[in-house]
């Protein structure tokens, strides 16, 4: 059964087209991502799943309902989590929980009961009573997914879930979101992180100006749009383009960024010798595996953090 | 225990669903209470909620604005000034000394005061700041749950402060007769009648340097001039019109008559009452469809 299905969405400001005629649909029980750099239209696209912002073309249906005569429902069986975590910052921790559980018309003692396996799994626990302010961004990040679980959704929204957390911060949210896959939940997500998306995703859409550029696993995206692997060259030069003539021929593609030049290859180990033995010296020199990052690149001539 | 619930009404006596019914709960396992119109969510009740936590953690830091500041202005004005303007028997406004005359009008202007405290950053702040209404309204909440359940709030905390204003008026003898609790609600009211348009402009402005505008020229020369403190009539009758188009002075002649009783001149018939009632419902009224609409086209987009 498809939770989310929508065909030729559209989402416009005024003149500005956000989202321009998309089509997707998300299976109950997979982990959808929606890839592109800030302004793709990632965003809007969520906030029309999510029911808070109406569609402006095309067809969309969430959990079978249309969220324009059914906006309620659909949020009822819903979890968000937005860009900003809006978390009651004066409250404490269970009271956040509380009182957004309220809204969803669950009494006192269904919250009350949810609370502790939800804090628990939030790794909050002993954090129960401290006022929201103080605690790390990484805890506000972890209590927002909490907070958005109260309801037991079966399908849960995280819009940039992991932005501007530290690494290690960004690793226990990802574990968190694991166990919620493996248990069934059905995760719908926007990123700009390349290894987010290869982490958590099934399956993602790589979106640019509102379009959707392409689709698949993370694995198919970069083995049809990418190479094997990547070398990556450094020179010391001003403009990149200058040094292309000389690796010419030893890749499938070479891109020019503005600090180095990529090289596209099935054996990054055996193009750096034979850069090597043509006598070219970059400062620096890493053969790495291709990313989703490349993907985009290929797909856009963009990189996807500007 | 959804499933034993979904078929309690069918399930045989003394089973799992029965149980669970006469546990009392229309809620279902997903969290869905679910009313017979379909409705879904907590409605305005669980935004009441929302703001009496907050207010439940803040109220020590309202205790001067709300309880204090209008004892000092009745202390003040009442006494220190009254004891100028009345001489002995001899009153200002006849057959009433002038602390019963402010602490009549000083009930309404509280009111007043406290409604605007509350509309006004609390409403930007939900909005822009603190991101509180984004989170309410990615729940079953609708915007129409979100201004009720303010509003709601804000008739509470209405109902306390003029409540305090007014047993306190009635210890000091500043207010006399079982009457005066009526004006209680007046009062409250006429709060409302404030509290909805603020609530609307609120949700409208994009900079929060729109409250200085409106505190500077609307609340405070209303406060004013609205008959607080003397009578309307001592004004020019260019003044006196903004008087009159106040809801301000329409509360006060309400709470001035139930606090000073049957007995004293500024005592209202029946039909004034009525459409000063009117005029107060209109503005709280038409207020909070201005809100309602204001709040719309800012959180839906």
């Amino acid at each position: 059964m498809s939770l989310i299905r929508a065909t030729g969405l559209r989402k416009t400001f005024g003149d500005f087209v956000a989202v321009d005629g998309i089509d997707v649909e998300v299976a109950a029980g997979e982990s959808f991502g929606f890839l592109g750099p800030n302004g793709a239209g990632k965003t809007s696209t969520m906030r029309m799943i999510g029911a808070t912002s109406p569609v402006s073309g095309g067809e969309l249906t969430v959990f079978g309902m249309d969220p324009a005569s059914h906006a309620s429902q659909i949020k009822a069986r819903l979890g968000v989590v937005p860009q900003t975590d809006a978390l009651d910052e004066e409250l404490r921790v269970r009271e956040n929980l509380l009182v957004y559980g309220r809204y969803f018309g669950l009494t006192r003692e269904q919250v009350r009961a949810r609370t502790g396996p939800l804090l628990e799994f939030a790794q909050l626990t002993e954090k129960s009573d401290a006022v929201v302010e103080s605690l790390s961004g990484g805890m506000k990040r972890r209590l927002t997914i909490a907070r958005a679980l109260i309801n037991e959704p079966s399908l849960l929204l995280l819009d940039e879930p992991t932005t501007g957390l530290d690494p290690q911060a960004r690793h226990v949210l990802w574990d968190r979101l694991f166990r919620l896959k493996r248990d069934g939940v059905t995760l719908v997500l926007t990123t700009h992180y390349m290894d987010e998306a290869e982490q958590l995703c099934d399956r993602l859409v790589v979106m640019d100006h509102g379009r959707i550029v392409a689709e698949g696993s993370p694995r198919s995206l970069i083995a049809q749009h990418a190479s094997r692997e990547v070398l990556e060259l450094r020179f010391d030069v001003a403009d990149h383009a200058e040094r292309v003539e000389e690796v010419a021929g030893i890749a499938e593609r070479v891109e020019v960024l503005a600090d180095r030049l990529l090289l596209y290859v099935h054996d990054g180990d055996g193009a750096l010798e034979t850069v090597a033995a043509r006598g070219v010296h970059p400062l620096s020199a890493l053969v790495r595996r291709a990313s989703l990052e490349d993907v985009f690149l290929r797909l856009t001539g963009r990189s996807l953090i500007e | 225990m959804s499933r034993a619930h979904e078929q309690g009404p069918t399930a045989p006596p003394g089973s799992a669903g029965e149980v669970a019914s006469v546990g009392g709960s229309a809620v279902d396992d997903a969290g869905r209470a679910e009313t017979p119109t379909g409705r879904v969510g907590g409605g305005w009740r669980a935004v009441l909620g929302y703001w009496l936590a907050v207010y439940k953690r803040i109220w020590r830091s309202t205790v001067i604005s709300s309880f204090l500041a209008p004892l000092l202005y009745l202390a003040g004005m009442g006494y220190g000034l009254g004891a100028l303007i009345d001489s002995g028997d001899r009153t200002a406004v006849p057959g009433v000394p002038y602390v019963a005359f402010v602490a009549t009008g000083l009930v309404a202007a509280q009111a007043m005061m406290t409604a605007s405290a509350e509309t006004t950053y609390n409403v930007f702040g939900a909005i822009k700041w603190l991101r509180t209404y984004d989170a309410m309204l990615v729940t079953p909440l609708r915007v129409v749950d979100l201004v009720r359940g303010h509003l709601v709030y804000v008739l509470m905390r209405l109902t306390l402060v003029a409540g305090v204003f007014v047993l306190v008026s009635l210890v000091l003898r500043a207010m006399d007769g079982p009457l005066a609790l009526a004006a209680v609600p007046v009062a409250v009211l006429g709060g409302l009648s404030f509290a909805t348009p603020i609530y609307a402009f609120s949700a409208t402005i994009q900079r929060e340097e729109g409250f200085n505008v409106l505190q500077r020229f609307v609340i405070m020369p209303l406060f004013l001039f609205s008959g607080t403190f003397f009578p309307l009539a001592q004004l020019p009758m260019g003044l006196q019109v903004i008087g009159w188009i106040s809801p301000l002075t329409h509360t006060v002649a309400l709470t001035r008559a139930l606090g000073l009783g049957p007995d004293s001149p500024l005592w209202l018939e029946p039909w004034r009452f009525a459409a000063h009632v009117a005029y107060l419902a209109l503005w709280a009224g038409a207020g909070y469809l201005l809100a309602v609409r204001a709040l719309r086209r800012r959180m839906v987009l």
